[in-house]
């Protein structure tokens, strides 16, 4: 039991303690999951708009891909992006041949975390999305369009009124990635100072067999993700005062 | 309405999915089936023996050389009541492993480390087992100049161009004997040319070969891997080079006799000749030289 309490303390005062390495993984951390959530809601809230507002041949088949997307395995989705982006991959044979020059390098860079994190993050936005958009019902999209809504209108406020489960999306989408390893580690490289991210330090650590510093590091991704998550829950109930 | 059809499509998940599961354990039990009678026989016709597991905590590098695919079966025909279980993760971690008695052996290659592992009373003895030798990798180009150097001149080369270099940063032995490779040529390696990596042996190599940069491998994973990598040796032969890799039984290890007859085993002449055999056939050069007294 004293090594998580040590670890406690320790992560505690690594924390507040000011070490300069410690802040730049934290903020690339929250930059590289803040910046592919960031795309994720852009795909996935629309694509949970549409999937979850409409009615199609195949739609069962399309959300069953979903929501086996919202499964996928981060060490694949990361294996997959190094291979497309490696020196012997189809993107660097494609550019070599339409530009007529070497592709700059991709692999090893923040924007290739970001490609493999949004692919993660996506169909959990998508996917608890459009589950919220389902409930939402029917009769409110027809009578805002007998009113003489626009497309765009009825679906701003459908989205609206899916606001909660759009939030939860949100939530979902950001807690699949910050706390993913597989994917960062394989197309980051885990380069100190340039791709090192909270999880990847704290697989490093493990290691070296420092198990104590890594539990640290742990806490303190745990606690960041608090703060954000409960920033979240407090946007998401907002609001609902003026419900009933 | 909505509810009760939103618990009708629940249902037929929940009958969908069984079925998904019923499918997938028959076929499971099917596949295992035949499997097993032939296996029934076997030990009626022996001795009955009775396997006791034993962990091997052993690094990445070792691992990702192939050499445990010929030398774990070797040695659990030799001693078929052990089952080896090979956990391949970094020096540091397999130390760690060791004294939080974890695992029962260790094949490591830090010698420093080994021996305060020893003499901080974590392990009962440490032998040498064999040894490989360190290389310098890079592009074929060779930007930075080194091919032929020294290790100290290609180092300084190295720095000097600024051309990227590829450190394995993880405490493992690799990193610790780069570390004194730089070390020994008064270099104090910083800057955006020099990339610490904090990853395994062989991901390393993969970097290195996708940033066109130069780094520090042991000879057996590179050969393994030089197919998929654009990586040329550039630098080899160095006495400064040497790899020494050391068996250590784990103090009061959960399989204590087990952990003694791999130590034991692995230094015997059998194990040595399986050593110095591993890599001839593929590479037309032996990776390990067993170097046991």
């Amino acid at each position: 039991m004293e090594v998580f309490w040590s670890a406690f303390v320790d992560s505690i005062k690594l924390l507040f303690g000011g070490d300069a390495a410690l802040y730049e993984i934290i903020g690339l951390s929250l930059r590289v999951s803040g910046i592919s959530l960031f795309f994720a809601m852009l795909i996935g809230v629309p694509l949970g708009y549409l999937i979850g507002a409409h009615r199609f041949p195949g739609r069962g088949l399309v959300v069953a891909i979903v929501n086996t997307g919202m499964g996928l395995p981060p060490v694949v989705v990361g294996l997959t992006v190094y291979m497309l982006l490696s020196r012997s991959g189809p993107i660097w044979d494609l550019y070599l041949t339409w530009m007529g020059e070497a592709m700059p390098r991709v692999l090893y860079t923040v924007p290739a975390m970001i490609v493999a994190q949004v692919i993660i993050s996506s169909p959990l936005v998508t996917g608890v999305t459009l589950a919220a958009i389902a409930s939402v019902p029917t009769e409110l999209r027809l009578q805002a369009r007998s009113l003489g809504a626009s497309r765009l209108q009825e679906a701003i406020l459908t989205v609206k009124e899916a606001r909660r489960g759009v939030m939860a999306s949100v939530a979902a989408g950001f807690g699949g990635i910050i706390s993913e390893v597989g994917a960062v580690n394989m197309v980051g490289g885990n380069i100190a100072g340039k791709t090192r991210v909270m999880t990847t330090a704290i697989q490093l650590e493990t290691g070296q067999g420092n198990f104590g510093l890594a539990l640290a590091l742990g806490l303190i991704l745990i606690g960041i993700s608090f703060v954000i998550m409960n920033g979240f829950t407090r946007v998401q109930q907002s609001g609902g005062r003026y419900e009933r | 309405m909505i509810d009760s059809l939103k618990g009708k499509a629940i249902w037929r998940f929940g009958v969908v999915f069984l079925a998904f599961a019923l499918v997938f354990s028959l076929a499971g039990c099917a596949a295992e089936e035949p499997a097993e009678e032939p296996a029934a026989e076997e030990p009626v016709a022996e001795e009955p023996v009775e396997t006791t597991d034993l962990i091997l905590a052993s690094t990445t590098s070792t691992q990702d050389s192939g050499l445990f695919d010929v030398l774990i079966p070797a040695f659990e025909e030799a001693h078929p009541e052990y089952k080896v279980n090979v956990i391949a993760v970094g020096t540091g971690e397999a130390l760690e492993l060791g004294q939080n008695k974890d695992a029962d052996v260790l094949l490591v290659h830090a010698k420093a480390k080994e021996e305060a592992f020893v003499a901080d009373g974590y392990g009962t003895e440490r032998k040498d087992v064999m040894y490989n030798d360190f290389i310098i990798v890079g592009p074929a180009a060779d930007p930075a100049g080194i091919k032929g150097a020294t290790v100290a001149d290609a180092l300084k080369k190295i720095s000097d161009s600024g051309v990227t270099f590829i450190s394995r940063g993880d405490d493992s032995g690799t990193h610790t004997a780069e570390k004194a490779l730089w070390e020994k040529s008064a270099i104090t390696p910083s800057g955006a040319w020099y990339n610490s990596a904090g990853k395994g042996m062989g991901d390393v190599l993969t970097m290195a070969s996708e940033m066109a940069g130069y780094t520090l491998t042991d000879r057996a994973t590179y050969l393994n891997m030089k197919n998929d990598l654009q990586l040329d040796i550039l630098c080899e032969g160095d006495t400064v080079l040497f790899n020494q890799y050391g068996v250590i039984p784990v103090t009061d290890a959960t399989n204590m006799d087990g952990a003694q007859a791999f130590a034991d085993w692995i230094v015997s002449d059998e194990a040595q000749a399986v050593i110095a055999e591993y890599g001839v056939e593929k590479f037309g050069a032996p990776l390990f030289f067993p170097n046991a007294q």
